[in-house]
């Protein structure tokens, strides 16, 4: 199963620069990043090529990090992709509790990383609605 | 001494009340007797208009002043003494963070009586020759360290004497030498978990540790409890001063129903902060101690600006001595918010049972628009979420919302990363007033 890792971090000049810089120096890239916040902290979410390791290295430094299981879709490059996504889980009941997508290098492929709370039953109806989901060794070595 | 007994002094721990009191007074006598030959209390006396031969019970206590940190720093130590200087073998000292440092001298008699009373703590609490004791608390001028140290080599425990700070040392030693009491200070002692923790080592499977005495710093149940959990040992409050000679002044029993203050030795008032009276047993009142057994320096009526109410009634171990609450605060660590009256302890109780967990936090007092702004700080560990925002959205509000109910005014509340409130390796500084510097600008 995929998974990304969440950082809480306080909105402050300097701290996403020394999140960055803790991964850099184990040589991790960083695949896609997004932060979901309030006014004065917020929570990192990091797609990374190897979780457990950068995971490590950040409780380590003292953030107080989390590993998350995600479900990565594999988005066609047509519009509506995202909704449809959203409103086949939707129908079935299961929240998405955030998303967020990217483009990689080929610039075809968009992928659409969702955070949900039941991971085996979500990942069944995005299947069924017609999409692939990424393994976690395919999206690691994007 | 036997050391499968139930109580170190039974002959002193198992007085009852009535029995309590006589020795008291017969004490109390012989202190005032002794004072008349110091030149300090000689014209304290005078002052006062009190004749230490008056005294007929112990009420007329009442008759003297009370004397406080003020009163040690603004007069030469040497003139407490009720002995020559030639019989003083050893001198303490307490921080002088907030002005001049204080000075207790002890003769070879008081070093000794001290000891006893510390040995009588922790053998209540467990403690035998058997027990390998880490002391993980300053040496030196501070009390802290040779205090426990004396009584656990008096039980015969084998003592290291670890003194405070070098965290990863510390663990290494209780590896090493199968410690099975640790001596902290319970700051420092949830400081420690994360050292642990970075070490690999996990203090319930992989030490021996079965007590923990807890002193120099007030702390809350919870506190104690998430100490006991992560630790798996039984964790005991210790209470003392170094003008009462230092830890041992007062100790949990394994009823941990309040401590025991030790009547023997301390003849103990509670009297209202403002008024001075005495209050009403139960309520909370400062705490005022004389010296019973002190040859070299006694100190009669001392202030202790700790705040505490004491238990009616015996306590199910079968003492009498009486027991007061853990120290809700200091007279003097209240600060005022918008009129309120607040202790940093009430702050922390709320996060204790808002978190569930030991959290670092600092409150920060400011002037905003000339007016007094809160600030609570808390830091984030891993075990008060999961990863999602959500949860710190409603963390945050949750603790707002607690913390209006006691104390009746909103405090910002603000989460932080872990480890950004520096926490030193001794006591935690718990309070930030920023408001007299944002006057003056
Ligand atoms: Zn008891």
């Amino acid at each position: 199963m995929a998974q990304q890792i969440n950082v809480f971090a306080q909105n402050q000049p300097g701290r996403l620069e020394r999140l960055t810089q803790v991964l850099m120096e184990i040589g991790i890239n960083i695949r896609a990043i997004t932060i979901s916040g309030s006014e004065d902290y917020g929570v990192l979410k990091l797609l990374v090529d190897d979780p457990p390791k950068a995971f490590e290295a950040l409780q380590v430094e003292g953030f107080s990090a989390f590993m998350k299981d995600v479900v990565a879709v594999v988005m066609d490059d047509q519009p509506g992709g995202l909704f449809r996504v959203c409103r086949a889980l939707g129908e079935r009941g299961v929240n998405v509790e955030d998303a967020y997508g990217f483009v990689v290098k080929d610039r075809q492929t968009a992928i659409l990383v969702i955070e949900v709370e039941k991971i085996p039953e979500a990942e069944e109806i995005v299947t069924g609605a017609g999409f692939r989901i990424m393994s976690d060794e395919e999206l690691y070595s994007l | 001494m036997h050391q499968d007994a139930e109580y170190w002094n039974p002959e002193f721990e198992l007085l009852d009340r009535e029995a309590i009191e006589t020795l008291q007074l017969q004490r109390l006598k012989e202190t005032l007797e002794r004072c008349d030959r110091s030149p300090f209390y000689k014209e304290w006396f005078q002052k006062a208009g009190f004749d230490p031969a008056s005294i007929a019970s112990l009420a007329d206590i009442a008759r003297l002043p009370l004397m406080d940190k003020a009163t040690l720093r603004n007069t030469d130590p040497t003139s407490f003494l009720t002995v020559g200087m030639e019989d003083i073998v050893r001198m303490h000292s307490s921080s002088g963070t907030s002005g001049q440092a204080t000075v207790i001298f002890h003769t070879a008699g008081d070093i000794n009586t001290w000891s006893n009373m510390v040995a009588r703590c922790i053998y209540m609490a467990g403690v035998r020759r058997s027990d390998v004791f880490q002391n993980m608390m300053g040496y030196g001028l501070f009390t802290g360290g040779l205090g426990l140290h004396y009584a656990a080599e008096r039980i015969g425990a084998m003592v290291i004497p670890a003194g405070s700070g070098n965290s990863k040392r510390q663990i290494q030693l209780m590896m090493e030498f199968n410690t099975t009491v640790i001596h902290i200070i319970p700051s420092y002692a949830l400081y420690l978990l994360e050292v642990f923790k970075e070490m690999g080592v996990d203090p319930r499977r992989d030490t021996h540790l079965r007590i923990a005495v807890l002193g120099a710093e007030p702390h809350t149940e919870g506190l104690r409890s998430r100490v006991q959990e992560a630790y798996g040992l039984e964790a005991f409050n210790c209470y003392g001063l170094s003008e009462m000679s230092g830890p041992g002044v007062a100790f949990e029993c394994p009823e941990k129903k309040g401590l025991h203050v030790w009547e023997d030795y301390y003849l103990l008032e509670v009297v209202d902060p403002v008024t001075m009276q005495t209050v009403e047993e139960g309520e909370e009142g400062e705490l005022v101690f004389t010296s019973l057994c002190r040859e070299g320096m006694p100190l009669l009526r001392y202030r202790t600006r700790d705040l505490a109410s004491t238990y009616a009634g015996d306590c199910a171990c079968g003492r009498s001595h009486r027991r007061i609450s853990r120290i809700k605060g200091r007279s003097d660590d209240m600060f005022i918010v918008k009129g309120v009256n607040i202790f940093p302890m009430q702050v922390e109780k709320i996060l204790l049972a808002a978190l569930g967990i030991g959290s670092n936090y600092r409150i920060i007092l400011d002037t905003i628009e000339s007016k007094d702004e809160m600030r609570v700080l808390v830091e984030v560990s891993g075990e008060m979420w999961h990863g999602e925002v959500n949860e710190l959205n409603r963390l945050k509000a949750g603790i707002a919302e607690e913390l209006r109910r006691e104390i009746l005014i909103s405090p910002v509340i603000e989460l932080v990363e872990p480890g950004s409130l520096s926490q030193t390796e001794g006591k935690a500084v718990r309070v930030t007033d920023k408001r007299n510097q944002a006057r003056r600008d």
